[in-house]
């Protein structure tokens, strides 16, 4: 899971302030507002990435570096831990997210299968976004909706009992022609 | 607030809803609203109110109603006489809400509905989950109506701390978390430690794949585990609390704070409970997909803001855990367990189950199985029981291979041993665990060399990589599961990996690396020909070769 900070993709759009400095943007108020809540302990670390990714879609060095901080952690302990949890993304999420389920129900009722197809289709390896941002395609260990299996969950709607066919078609619109299957 | 007062409040609670004649209840846990559950309740909402008839109508929102997989799921209620008839119905469109009202007068849709007579109903047996699907989780006086909170307040006014702990004990209740540690002899161990701090952890970092219950129960039934936490403190005395949950659980996260907010308004929760001196405050916190954080010192690590590792015990976490203080940490089901075992007492409880395993399991039914969905069944009752009578049996006349319970620290059970009573002991002879709960129905397209390289490659990902025997041994043992199921296996491959399951099973530091053999061994023990045709170059399920899997 552990993605180098110096081989980030630059991105702008979803870069914390223009001059690095998240805590001038208003998006950090949110993050500020958690750590106040935590009384700026060293301990609200998790709970502050939380905030923040859900704030600003993924956790960029200046966004590590403003809670290591306003915690007065470590920024090589605030790198570890952000890197140690899968549901922290160094990198910025495509436009939309697939997340293909691979719990033991899913893995016998057909999840591999559909993962394989969309990674095929667009060109995209589980855990990586699409050569164009379009989609994230993401892997879950189970998001317990087992009796539905299998599942996927397509930016925030968990849709149980997919074939490819139906990942396919839903995703396929994301994706415009001259960035189709191929494109690397 | 005393025990008298709530029950005035309930009794309030129960009057404002004595004037309806009919009620419809909506499942609105996860699957169901995945499913469009919402869009139903609402065209409902509207229906009743285009009739005029909102005082003779109730609808609800309730929580999980069991047969997950024909959601959406709707249980009609006419309370006219004595006894009110329940009709549940399945698949239910929100086009339907016209239909579905005047079922009340002609009849339900034959085709929907669901015959409460079937043995899925019949041989279940509830206590945690007996609220599930009646009450609304988003309403504390809905909780308190139906008896929230009661043993709480009379635990606080009425018994002493040592009175709770013996009523524990009494009914021999052991953790739901998959070990089946004695939960009263944990108790009295943090009970009886002395610090200025004492914390109550509930773990609901559920992250077994096939395994939902916890989820289904914060759900449908918040109040349940938070009210079972804060006896647990007033036993223990502790007066700080944590529910560690997966962040991936996003509605039980919403409504368990919900929760906490209304109790605290109502001191239920928070300072000066129920009118004592006694607080206890608890407080949500979000894990982040990392599965060894259910391990319990790793979740405390997780709470205190680092990597989820975890640590030598001992100590354990009841001498010294959460920031050094003794920690109480139990399952989501164990709490939930706790109001009804006060206020029936720990005998009534005692008498259900097996010798050794009291009470009542949750199991989360998934896989190759009819009724898919939660259930909830005395300990003692056997699998074939659970999987033919409850699950309904394999669907489109398949034949049933085995069942898999515990997850990745579990094992495979097949169907020879399937009169075997369900309790922690025999689970454990059987080469598998209880676990939290999961239980996967296989058929005979499940090929079990796939399922242990499955778990195989499951645990070397969630290996935290603090300790060698898991780090790399979960590599190796992954590598070798790949070589068999591509019929690559070279002389001495299949001794290599028992000799390996074992060095990792004796070596590792926590449970996580311990029980990663698991699968492999018991479908070594109970499916060695599986092995055998994949050293031969076939594979008896048709998975294996010759297209790859991904694994």
């Amino acid at each position: 899971m552990a993605h180098g900070v110096a081989q980030r993709p630059e991105s702008p759009a979803s870069a914390p302030g223009a001059a690095g400095k998240p805590r001038r943007d208003a998006r950090w108020q949110l993050v500020a507002a958690t750590l106040r809540r935590q009384g700026h302990r060293p301990q609200a670390l998790i709970e502050g990435m939380h905030a923040a990714q859900e704030s600003f879609g993924c956790l960029e060095p200046t966004t590590l570096r403003a809670l290591a901080d306003a915690l007065g952690v470590p920024l090589a302990k605030v790198y570890g831990v952000a890197t140690f949890y899968h549901l922290f993304s160094l990198k910025p999420p495509g436009a939309h997210t697939c997340v293909v389920c691979l719990g033991t129900a899913c893995h016998l009722k057909g999840g591999p299968a559909i993962l394989a197809a969309l990674a095929e289709a667009h060109n995209v390896e589980p855990g990586k976004t699409s050569p164009g941002g379009e989609l994230s395609l993401l892997v879950a260990r189970c998001v317990g909706a087992c009796s539905l299996a299998p599942v996927v969950v397509i930016d925030g709607d968990t849709i149980g009992r997919v074939t490819p066919e139906v990942v396919l078609a839903r995703v396929g619109p994301w994706f415009s022609d001259r960035e189709g299957a191929r494109d690397a | 607030m005393t025990p008298d007062e709530l029950r005035t409040r309930a009794g309030l609670e129960r009057a404002k809803t004595a004037g309806y004649r009919e009620r419809v209840r909506v499942c609105t846990a996860a699957s169901c609203l995945s499913l469009g559950s919402r869009a139903l309740q609402e065209a409902l909402v509207a229906e009743v109110d285009r009739r005029g008839e909102t005082d003779r109508c109730e609808v609800k929102s309730v929580g999980c109603l069991g047969l997950c997989a024909a959601g959406p799921l709707v249980m009609t209620e006419l309370l006219e006489g004595d006894t009110p008839s329940e009709q549940l119905l399945r698949e239910v469109q929100p086009e339907q809400a016209a239909t579905l009202l005047d079922g009340f007068r002609h009849g339900f849709p034959a085709r929907q509905s669901i015959s409460s007579d079937l043995p899925f109903f019949r041989k279940q047996e509830r206590i945690v989950t007996a609220q599930c699907g009646r009450l609304d989780p988003e309403r504390i006086d809905d909780a308190i109506a139906m008896g929230g909170y009661q043993a709480l307040l009379q635990a606080l006014h009425e018994r002493s701390p040592a009175e709770v702990l013996a009523e524990i004990e009494s009914s021999g209740l052991r953790g739901r978390g998959g070990a089946g540690y004695p939960t009263g002899l944990k108790w009295r161990t943090v009970a009886k430690a002395e610090a200025p701090q004492k914390y109550v952890v509930c773990n609901a970092d559920e992250g077994d794949p096939g395994a939902y219950m916890d989820r289904s129960i914060l759900e449908s039934d918040p109040h349940r585990v938070l009210e079972g936490m804060a006896i647990a403190a007033y036993a223990v005395g502790a007066s700080e609390g944590y529910l560690y949950v997966r962040a991936e659980y996003g509605l039980a996260v919403e409504r368990l704070r919900k929760a906490i907010r209304q109790g605290d308004r109502l001191g239920l929760l928070g300072s000066a409970m129920g009118g004592t001196s006694f607080r206890f405050h608890v407080e949500v916190r979000l894990g982040a997909g990392a599965y060894v954080c259910g391990e319990e010192t790793a979740l405390l690590a997780s709470i205190e803001g680092g990597r989820g590792t975890p640590r030598p015990r001992p100590p354990y976490p009841a001498e010294s855990g959460l920031y050094g203080s003794p920690t109480l940490i139990n399952n989501v089901e164990t709490f939930a367990n706790v109001p009804a075992i006060l206020a029936r007492g720990g005998e009534w409880f005692a008498s259900i189950g097996t010798e050794k395993s009291k009470g009542t399991k949750v199991f989360a039914l998934a896989g190759k199985v009819v009724h898919n969905g939660l259930v909830e069944v005395p300990m003692g009752t056997t699998l074939r029981e659970i999987v033919f009578d409850v699950g309904g049996g394999i669907p489109d006349g398949a034949c049933f291979k085995g069942v898999q319970t515990g997850g990745p620290s579990g094992g495979c059970i097949p169907a020879a041993f399937l009169d075997t009573p369900v309790d922690y002991e025999t689970l454990v002879e059987l080469g598998s665990i209880m676990g939290s709960g999961g239980m996967i129905v296989m058929d005979e397209q499940t090929c079990m060399v796939d399922l242990a390289r499955y778990f195989m490659a499951f645990c070397r990902d969630e290996s935290c990589g603090k300790c060698v025997p898991c780090r790399v041994g979960t590599v190796e043992l992954h590598r070798l599961l790949d070589r068999i199921a591509h019929g690559q296996a070279i002389a001495g491959d299949m001794d290599l990996l028992e000799e390996l399951c074992d060095l990792v099973r004796h070596t590792s530091l926590c449970g996580l690396g311990q029980s990663a053999p698991n699968p492999v061994l018991s479908t070594l023990r109970h499916f060695p020909e599986e092995y055998r045709a994949h050293l031969e170059g076939h594979c008896p399920a048709g998975r294996c070769f010759p297209t790859e899997s991904p694994g």
